[in-house]
Formats: C-alpha cells, structure tokens, sequence
C-alpha cells in the first residue's frame, strides 16, 4: 500500500534527476606536437569552458587508447604537426577529434561543443573584429527553454504510473481473489455483480487520483515543471484515461484465473509495450513503422501525448481532441468488453 | 540432503508450465526486438521552412540541410504562426526562417542572420536537433565565406580542418550501446524476479511451512534456491549473445569468457536481492511490486539510458549502490571497447561485494518460524 504511494514519488524524484543528458566536465587529453601559440591559445580555451576539462597536454604522439577504455579520457584532442603555420600559410592545419562513441549521443554533443570552441578561436585568430563574419543562427527553444528532462518525463511517468496502478494492480488483485476461492464467497452473496465491480475498482481509483496529486505537486514545486494548461482539462483527461485502465484491469481478471498469470499478461501486455513503445522513454517516430503502428493501440500513449500538449505545451481543448476522442472510445469499449465478461456465475 | 533440495528446485521449475519457455522466449525478444525501439537516435527530424529570401543562397542552404540526412522537410510556409501551429502539433519539430535579403547581406556584408525555433518539449531532441542545424549553418558560412575570399583572390583564408573520429562504435550505432545494456536487463529481469516470487509463492501455497519444520538449514536452503536461477542466467546469456550475433551482427570486442565471469557474479548478487525481498513479501503481489520498485531504482541509477557523468554529483554517488551500473559499465566496456580484466577489475571486485552482501542479508533475513 505505502509502495504504491511512494513508487510514483521515487520514480519522478528518478527521472527529474537522473534523466539529463547534459554533458559537463568531459575529461579531454590533448595531444599538442606543434605546441606553438594558436594550439596553446585553443587549450586554454578548453580549459575554461565548463563543458570540459582538461586532464593531460601531451606534447608528443603517445597511444592513448588504453586510458579512453580505462574511461579516464572521453575525448582526444590531436592538433597536427606545426599546426599555426599551416593555419595561416597553406589553410591545411588540422585538428582530430577522437571521441568515445560507446554512447552516441554524448560523443556527438562533446564533439559539436569541441568544434565550436576551435571554430571561435579561427574566427578570432584570422583577425575579424566587431561583428564576426558569417551566418549567426538564433535558437529558440519552444516549450523548454532549458531544456530540463523532466517536461519530457513527467508525463510519461504518470502515464505509466496510472497504467500500473489502475490495469495492473486491479487485475491481479481480482486474480487473487478467485485463486483464493474468496471470489466465490462474493457470489453467493446477494450483492449485484455491477456492484461488487465498482467496489473493487474504487480503492484503486482513489489511489490513481492521490497519485495523480502527487505527481502533479512534485513536478510543479520540485522538478520546476509549470503546468502550462488548463487544471481542469488535465484532471478530467487523466480521469478518462483511469477509466480506460480500471477497464482494461478488470478484462484481464475475468481472462485468466491465477494471480501470477495475471502477472506475466499484465507485464507483457501492458507494462513493456508502455515502457518502450508509448513514447514515455524513446521517440515514436525514431521506431521501425511495425512498432509505430503498435504505440498506436497503447492507451498510454494517446493520453502521454495529450498530457504533454495540455500540460508542457498549454494547449486547449480544441488541440487535443484527437487524444481525447480516441481514449473516450477506449473507454468504452473496454468498459463494455469487461462487463460483459466478467462472470457472475461459479464455474 | 542438499542434493535432494537441489533435485527438488529443478523439478520445480522444469515442471513449470510456463517458466521454461520465458526463459528461452524472453531474452530472444528483448534482444531481438528492443534494439530498434530502445533508440535514442535523433534522426527524421521534421523540419518546417520559411524562406523568405528566395535567394540562390537560401535555396542552397536548404538543400544542404535536407541532404544531411537528418531532417525531413515537412511543410513549406510563409507564415511563422502557421508554422508554429505545426510544432504545436507535433507535425514538424523545428521551424528553420531564412529571413528576406539573407543574402544580400551575406555578399554586401558578410554577416546575415537565421532563426531556428525548436520543440524541446524532449530536451535531448531538441538540443541535438538545434546543434545539428547550426553546426550546418557554420558549415554552409564557412563554404560561402572561403569561395568568395578565394574569388576575391586574397591569400587563401585562414582555416583549419577539425576531423572527428569516434572510436569503439566507429558508425555511432546506437543499437550497439544498447545491446550489452539488454542483454543485462534480460538477465536481472529473469534471475531477480522469478526467486522473488519463488519463496513468496511457497508462502502462500503454504508448502515453506514443510520446508520449515526440515532440519534444513537456511544456508542450504537459500543456496539451493540461488543455483537454478545461476543457471538459468547462462541459458539467457548464451541466448542473448546468439540473438545479438543473428539480429544486429554484434560480437563481443573484449571476447566472452570475461562476459561469462562477469554474469557469474552479478547473477549471484542479483538473485540476492530478489530472495531478500521475497523474506519480506507475504504475497506474490507485494513481492512483485517491491521488486519492480527496486529494478526501476537501479536501472535508472544504472546509466542504460543515460550517462551517469550527467547526472547530479550526490546521485553519482548514490549509483554507487546499484550493482546494474557496475555491470552495465563492465559490460559496453567488454562488448564495445574490449576491455580485459584488469582494466574492470574494480568493478568485477564491487559486484562480489554486492553478492556476499545481498546474499547474507536473504540468509540472515529468512525466518523459519513464522
């Protein structure tokens, strides 16, 4: 009980912290042979950029292999010979940057922000001053100007996260009571099957909407994550999306009989197709079009695509009403599916 | 009397409707099929253009930014809301705007100015998308700039050549980053869950209580639970190495003998963890979800998704505590760089330490009375 309240919790304080892929203080060598002004003006340079930091100035050719497996170097700066007086006789000066590329990402940024520390230097050293020649690109950042994480985790967190509660917990513990013999007990009684239904469904209901808070208040006032939307559109489309999920629970329950069957169904139908499909953690559109087509089928990732519009990007009503209009009729007919399979009778 | 527990453990499981076949099917799909999804590959970017110059230069710049291979020229307006209207919609992820007489003032005065408006709703998209498109950009000034000091017949402009190279994963494949991280997924899932809800299913089918009043002691007991699932570990690894080699044509850089001692280790460890939670479960329900609560924790701390040097310095320091970031660590390091032993000998040593320590903890913890 306390772990479904504190699951959501830990997981957000996870993925607001943990989820950054900013790259700071990466550990360059440098190889410096010419060791001449310019190379040692473009060390300095690196040395005062937060991005990196500068572990070693080796001044002849050395094999550094062995240290960038170690992890002790992740890129190699490698000036070529007599490398100023090629830059301003001939133009052929060269520099190599050798990047660990065990992570991609990462050795693209740290190779881009080392290029445009020695294009700066270029820039400087061939003698332009007052506006620097050239296109001056200016960025803006839509939605997340700091580009935090969390805009981007948070509603895959509370997608999942209801999803868990809601389809996963509810169709085990049903699964639980028949494997018990409790369900039974349940029957006989002469309580009406719709009623028992609802009963069930309720507690997890309640916990879904003090998580749904939870997430909310954590990611306002801790992770810095602004609702930009409207409240009350965020509520009711995340109500709907519960709706789905108590539904798809409860489907689950009637189809199988024991506990850790539910278990393996609810994992492997719901938890990995969220996990990796729903756009929660990998972009949709990155996918081979098979599995496009799958996330198209996940309930969570109509509602984590609706979230993000109401919640980071601000927009309406009339903006998500594709997301809305496809979990509305989710809705329905897997409230319909699980009634109409749920059994009243005692096999 | 150990031997007849181990028989009993095997029957067990082999007996088992299901668990056999999870045991092949699992790792297979994991390691055939996440590859293509687990991806964080930034490629296709949508790119809505508004070229308001028309110009030779605005033409030829966009050509280079479409044959790059990285965007996608979705839409062609005129009108920055609209294209705005766009993003909103998810149809383009980032808004390119050649403003008018771009390049009347590339010639006039050399200096011309775009705008770049990218949906960072995903900040790891949109920062790369946006260093992509200026890293273009500089390129394209740079062809512009050192064609006409040549046509200006100055001395040849002063530029250096900057080469990147990337060793380990020379085509940055990122499928390739991700393998080895599976691979250890498919065997923490499967050697961490199923002794989890093995003593937690002998609880509630009451047959631990028969278990109990055996002079068998806890030692034995845990020992004979740890030892199907240690095997179970190199079926999935062996599975997974074939997988990896079929689907993506990866073989192991550091060989697989270091591999096999790694997992020998971090299985014992692991399996620890799961045996200690199921002491504290009563159901299969508890138990599962104390487990999963555990896995999300360390695989997060873990650095599969992203770099643990990213993170903040106190949560660096809390990763130390997770045993899925020794082994992930030493794992890419195998598998992509080939290290050798004594290169992850610290990390080989940390996750022993996890397996004694986990391991006496489920000894210490399981109770034989109730």
């Amino acid at each position: 009980m306390a772990i479904m309240l504190l699951l959501p919790i830990i997981m957000l304080i996870l993925f607001g912290f943990a989820m950054t892929t900013e790259v700071k203080h990466t550990k360059v060598a440098v190889v410096d042979t010419s060791n001449d002004p310019m190379t040692r003006r473009i060390i300095e340079r690196f040395q005062a950029s937060a991005y990196f930091e500068v572990v070693e100035v080796l001044h002849h050719p050395e094999n550094l292999d062995g240290r960038m497996r170690r992890g002790e170097v992740q890129l190699i700066v490698y000036f070529g010979k007599s490398f100023q007086e090629r830059f301003n006789h001939s133009g052929k000066a060269q520099v190599a940057l050798i990047a660990d590329g065990t992570d991609p990402n990462s050795a693209k940024t740290r190779v881009s922000y080392a290029t445009a520390i020695i294009r700066t230097c270029q820039q400087e050293l061939a003698g332009a001053s007052g506006i620097s020649p050239g296109i001056q690109p200016t960025v803006r950042l839509l939605y997340n100007p700091q580009m935090k994480g969390a805009y981007n985790f948070v509603p895959g967190v509370m997608g999942m996260i209801l999803m868990l509660i809601c389809a996963m917990m509810t169709s085990i513990s049903i699964a639980r009571e028949k494997e018990f013999g409790t369900m039974e007990i349940l029957l006989v009684s002469p309580m009406k099957p719709l009623h028992m239904i609802i009963a069930k469904t309720i507690p997890y209901l309640v916990i879904s909407l003090v998580n749904l808070t939870n997430c909310l208040l954590l990611s306002v006032f801790m992770l810095g994550v602004p609702i930009a939307g409207n409240l009350i559109l965020l509520v009711g489309f995340s109500l709907i999306y519960i709706f789905v999920n108590l539904a798809l629970g409860l489907l689950i329950s009637s189809l199988v009989k024991t506990q850790l069957v539910a278990l393996l169904v609810s994992g492997m139908v719901l938890m990995i197709p969220v996990i990796f499909l729903s756009g929660m953690l990998y972009t949709i559109e990155n996918m081979p079009v098979f599995f496009q087509w799958a996330s198209q089928i996940l309930p969570a990732k109509w509602y984590i695509v609706g979230i993000k519009n109401i919640m980071i990007k601000g927009l309406g009503l009339a903006d998500i009403l594709p997301e809305l209009s496809v979990l509305v009729g989710m809705a329905v007919v897997f409230i319909t599916a699980s009634l109409k399979s749920f059994k009243y009778r005692l096999s | 009397m150990f031997t007849y527990l181990l028989e009993k453990e095997f029957k067990q499981l082999l007996r088992n409707k299901f668990l056999p076949r999870v045991v092949v099917i699992l790792p297979f799909a994991m390691v055939g099929f996440f590859p293509m999804v687990a991806n964080f590959d930034i490629k296709d970017i949508n790119l809505a253009l508004i070229d308001q110059d028309h110009s030779s230069y605005s033409k030829r710049l966009t050509g280079k930014l479409v044959s790059s291979g990285y965007f996608r020229l979705t839409e062609k307006t005129a009108n920055y809301s609209e294209a705005l209207h766009a993003v909103d919609q998810n149809e383009s992820d980032v808004v390119f705007v050649i403003p008018p007489d771009f390049e009347k003032d590339l010639v006039n005065t050399q200096h011309a100015e775009v705008q770049i408006a990218v949906n960072s709703v995903n900040g790891m998209r949109g920062g790369l998308s946006s260093s992509y498109l200026m890293s273009l950009v500089t390129d394209f000034s740079a062809e512009i700039l050192t064609t006409k000091a040549q046509g200006a017949s100055q001395l040849t402009a002063a530029t250096c050549e900057v080469v990147p190279r990337y060793h380990f994963n020379t085509h940055l494949k990122y499928s390739y980053t991700m393998i080895p991280a599976i691979l250890m997924m498919a065997l923490a899932m499967l050697t961490g869950f199923l002794p989890a809800l093995n003593i937690v299913g002998e609880k509630e089918d009451g047959t631990i209580e028969q278990m109990n009043v055996t002079p068998v002691n806890k030692f034995e007991l845990i020992l004979s639970k740890l030892i199907p699932y240690w095997i179970v570990g190199f079926v999935v690894l062996t599975i997974s190495f074939f997988v990896a080699w079929l689907f993506y044509g990866m073989v192991s850089a550091g060989g697989y003998l270091l591999v096999y001692l790694f997992a020998t280790v971090f299985v014992l460890a692991f399996s620890g963890i799961g045996l200690a939670i199921s002491n504290y479960a009563s159901t299969i329900q508890q138990g599962m979800f104390i487990m999963f609560f555990f896995v999300i924790t360390f695989v997060f701390l873990s650095g599969l998704y992203t770099p643990v040097t990213s993170m903040p310095q106190w949560l660096q320091t809390v990763s130390l505590f997770s045993p899925l970031r020794f082994m992930i660590e030493a794992l890419r390091g195998i598998f992509l760089k080939g290290c050798t032993f004594s290169d992850l000998s610290g990390h080989f040593w940390a996750l022993c330490a996890f397996a004694v320590f986990f391991n006496s903890w489920a000894v210490i913890s399981y109770r034989k009375s109730s």
